[in-house]
């Protein structure tokens, strides 16, 4: 009896409550769902993806971005960008790197070795400011430090469908999501830009590059779509290095644990057997 | 034990599960022994990530790559410290009294016998690099002192001659030599 | 632990031993031949998973501090240098991160396994308290432990939870000041985070000593609520309760094991692989999962102070349980009422941690409002008066009785109904 007055007490509150609910929702749309070879149980990175990823972001994003955690070893280890040795090298000497003291205790630039992290391309936070009148945030870490609510139940199927590109989809939804002139009724500061998914539209951050921008050396198609796509990969990379291996020790460790858990049950039902069948 | 529950002690006696059949215990013995040999298995694997992560990390490899020294500048009779993975190495620019020195000595007399061209590179006796550490214990001997006026360390009195071979003192080998080599005459890539 | 131990040494040294100090004895008597009642089911196991996730917390704990650096400039990049550079970092990182998350379901699990089958209830009152303190340290500790990555969620979180303590009338501000040694969240409060979260779990360490102690005094509760009455209704603890409790480990790890391989971030929130920024507070600030409900609770009331002192009620209150819940029986197998406002209870927690999540905004807060008044009702309204109204199933008259009669509850994993007893 007490449980049905209840009941009806919550159903109606929470009715009442869900016009209410609905309109706490905002205009952005949720970005569109791409297919990744890093997802699921599986997934690996794509090499020739990062590698053309890695291009984009070295003539388009690096003007502004930095990408401080990341050495330039990091591009050749397992799981990596697919790099020999001597690539790395290679591509280590084309930076600049400032060095220093030396003996007459003045700084010094050279070429990049293996060990150097990728330079900043501003030298301190204000000179960004004056440069760009934002602060370029480090990419390092960028595909899992942008999300979009998934919101119930969606939330809780993630669990299951392992779901977790969140991070990835909002940022090729972001690149793409430019628009050219801020919808009638929008007024935009100026030197802002307008995003469809940008939270609150109003992006510091000008549309970073077009079609055609970057020249793709294995045929693949040289478009927006598949720039955003790439370089997104590669930031996934750079955020994850060890993505490959999680998932691959991972595999192992649940193999072990079902192996182990069956063979506890068993020994569990041997145990219990004289109880259960009510000798003891 | 249990204080609300009387007669308990002493009714675990033959509470251990009983053999009903011949033919079960071996059966049940392999499920025992195979459950707990994955235990085991187990346990082990999930030490060696927590034992590997004690190990030297994959920036402290990366800066310990080779480096490379321009001897140029070091003046004869002169010893300079640079460093290589966190160790001081000793480039010594040798004089010809202190190479004369080094490969007279009677190599019979010695702690830990080697002769001096063993302990640099052919052709030139005059460079010579070495781990600054002594052998004792891990302390950096002072360059240019003790009886030979080779190397002296200050924490236990171990004395070295100038091919950095040990000669009195409670060090038990010579000072060791990193893996070097000419880049040129007048460089050298440690590592 | 009282009583004599059944314990015999086996060889000389242990006999000698055993006459200085008896450790061998205390091992036997607790976890080898203490008697644990035949009619556990699964939810009995979860003590024993959470025994192993504090071992486990504090082991690679210990091994990530060997790489962390407690320094506002510096906290951030050691965390990534784990994660990038160290030797297997990132699953150190990840089973310490999502471990702190299976600590919270499992510790939730095993505080709703105790009030559904009334735990709590003489003579297990010190033992439920010992466990809301158990509690409280987890909370404290896993907060601490958040801060730790210096992220955005870290600092903004620091600064918003110990805020709270700025409600307190006339010495609030210098209390938060103090405990930021500054004027704001900075360096000293990052370092002083640091110590008391490794300071903490040994702390928890000794109250699960305690509360181990205080269980094995009184025995464990089961299923039906009713004591022990022969030795027919227990089993020894080793192998019976030893080996179900490792075979149901092992299950809880796959979930574990699911979530640091292949969902690691999943329980964290993006905005904490942002930077520390004191100048730019994020968006939509919310702490990790395990607090929401009573972030809800918080948000829920409209007065600063009131609503600070509601968060704190809603936790000290599970203190009172024990005297809260009128009723004789324990088990809410026997108590057709108390089950279904148990899982209404359950239920509306659920609510809370969904709405905590939700901006405080709207509908939200009109929700979380009515569940916090729930929440509260339940304790102080509807267990007192339970115990009165409530008309009882009869209880079976022992434990081997009642698995003669009716099998177990669901979930259990006695014997079969059809089975004779001796």
């Amino acid at each position: 009896m007490m449980r049905s007055i209840l009941a009806a007490v919550l159903a109606a509150s929470l009715l009442g409550v869900a016009p209410q609910l609905a309109s706490a929702a905002d205009d952005t749309p949720p970005p569109p769902r791409q297919k990744w070879s890093f997802s699921g149980p599986f997934g690996k990175f794509d090499r020739a993806q990062v590698q053309r990823g890695f291009k984009v972001y070295r003539e388009v994003c690096a003007v502004c971005h930095g990408l401080d955690l990341v050495s330039f070893r990091n591009l050749g280890q397992p799981g990596a960008l697919g790099y020999s040795e001597a690539q790395v090298k290679q591509i280590a000497s084309e930076y600049k790197i400032k060095d220093g003291p030396n003996d007459q205790g003045e700084m010094f630039e050279r070429e990049g070795r293996p060990a150097d992290r990728f330079p900043r391309p501003w030298a301190n936070e204000n000179a960004a400011r004056v440069q760009y009148n934002a602060v370029p945030p480090d990419l390092s870490v960028m595909a899992k430090a942008r999300t979009y609510e998934r919101g119930f139940p969606w939330f809780i199927f993630d669990i299951f469908t392992q779901y977790q590109e969140n991070g990835p989809d909002y940022l090729v939804a972001l690149l793409t999501g430019y628009e050219d002139k801020a919808p009638a009724g929008v007024t935009l500061p100026p030197t802002l830009s307008y995003n469809k998914y940008f939270p609150g539209h109003a992006i510091a951050m000008p549309k970073p590059m077009e079609d055609g921008r970057v020249t793709y050396e294995d045929g693949s198609p040289q478009t927006l779509a598949q720039y955003s796509k790439d370089v997104t990969a590669f930031l996934m990379w750079t955020a994850e290095p060890h993505m490959e291996a999680r998932k691959r020790i991972g595999f192992q460790v649940m193999i072990f644990l079902l192996v182990f858990a069956g063979l506890l049950y068993f020994v569990k039902q041997k145990v219990w057997y004289d109880v259960k069948a009510g000798r003891i | 034990m249990a204080c609300c529950v009387d007669g308990l002690d002493d009714t675990n006696e033959g509470r251990k599960p009983v053999t009903t059949t011949s033919a079960e215990p071996t059966r049940r013995d392999f499920l025992y022994i195979a459950t707990a040999s994955v235990g085991a298995v187990g346990v082990a694997a999930a030490l060696v990530p927590l034992i590997a992560a004690m190990n030297p990390d994959a920036s402290t490899i990366a800066a310990g790559a080779p480096i490379e020294v321009d001897l140029g500048p070091i003046a004869e009779g002169q010893v300079i410290k640079v460093f290589w993975r966190g160790k001081p190495i000793f480039v010594s620019h040798r004089t010809k009294k202190e190479i004369e020195e080094a490969r007279s000595v009677n190599l019979a007399s010695l702690p830990d016998p080697q002769p001096d061209d063993k302990r640099v590179k052919e052709g030139k006796p005059q460079w010579q690099v070495l781990i600054g550490i002594c052998t004792h214990l891990g302390c950096i001997p002072i360059a240019h002192s003790g009886q030979y006026n080779g190397y002296f360390c200050p924490c236990h009195g171990s004395v070295y001659d100038t091919s950095g071979r040990i000669r009195s003192g409670p060090a038990p080998t010579n000072l060791p030599l990193p893996p070097y080599e000419f880049v040129s005459d007048s460089k050298i890539r440690i590592g | 632990m009282s009583g004599h131990s059944t314990y015999q040494p086996q060889n000389a040294f242990m006999k000698w031993m055993e006459r200085r100090l008896p450790i061998a004895g205390l091992i036997h008597s607790s976890f080898v031949a203490y008697p644990t009642p035949r009619n556990l089911n699964y939810w009995w196991t979860f003590g024993g998973i959470l025994t192993f996730l504090l071992g486990m917390q504090i082991v690679t704990g210990i091994i990530l501090v060997m790489h962390y650096t407690p320094h506002a400039d510096m906290a951030f990049n050691s965390v990534e240098h784990i994660m990038r550079d160290v030797n297997y970092g990132w699953l150190l990182r990840y089973l310490h991160s999502n471990g702190a998350s299976m600590f919270f379901v499992a510790v939730y699990i095993h505080m709703f396994r105790g009030m559904y089958y009334g735990s709590y209830k003489e003579p297990r009152e010190v033992l439920w308290i010992l466990g809301v303190i158990l509690y409280l340290l987890m909370m404290a500790t896993g907060f601490l432990g958040y801060t730790l990555p210096w992220g955005q969620m870290s600092f903004w979180g620091a600064t918003v939870i110990t805020n709270f303590f700025s409600a307190i009338p006339v010495v609030g501000e210098s209390v938060v000041t103090w405990l930021w040694g500054g004027y704001s969240v900075g360096n000293p409060t990052l370092q002083r985070f640091f110590s008391l979260h490794y300071l903490l779990p040994f702390v928890i360490v000794g109250l699960v000593v305690l509360h181990v102690w205080a269980l094995h005094v009184v025995g464990q509760n089961n299923p039906t609520g009713i004591e022990p009455k022969s030795a027919k209704d227990t089993v020894p603890f080793t192998p019976y309760a030893t080996v179900k409790d490792a075979f149901f480990m092992m299950c809880f790890c796959v979930v574990f094991a699911w979530f640091v391989f292949y969902m690691p971030n999943y329980l964290g929130h993006a905005d904490n692989y942002i930077p520390a920024n004191p100048a730019v507070t994020p968006l939509h600030i919310v702490p990790e999962w395990y607090y929401l409900p009573f972030y809800a609770i918080l948000r829920a009331i409209p007065n600063k102070l009131m609503g600070v002192v509601a968060l704190g009620g809603s936790i000290v209150i599970l203190a009172f349980l024990p005297w809260l819940d009128t009723s004789k029986v324990r088990s809410a197998n026997y108590r057709p009422l108390f089950r279904q406002f148990f899982w209404i209870f359950v239920l509306v927690c659920l609510g809370l941690g969904w709405l905590g999540a939700k901006p405080a905004e709207g509908g939200y807060v009109i929700a979380a409002r009515i569940l916090t008044i729930y929440y509260f009702a339940h304790f102080i309204i509807i267990l007192p008066l339970l115990g009165w109204i409530e008309k009882t199933k009869p209880l079976p008259n022992s434990i081997s009785e009642s698995i003669l009669k009716e099998g177990l509850p669901a979930g259990g994993s006695g014997p079969a109904p059809t089975v004779s007893k001796h």
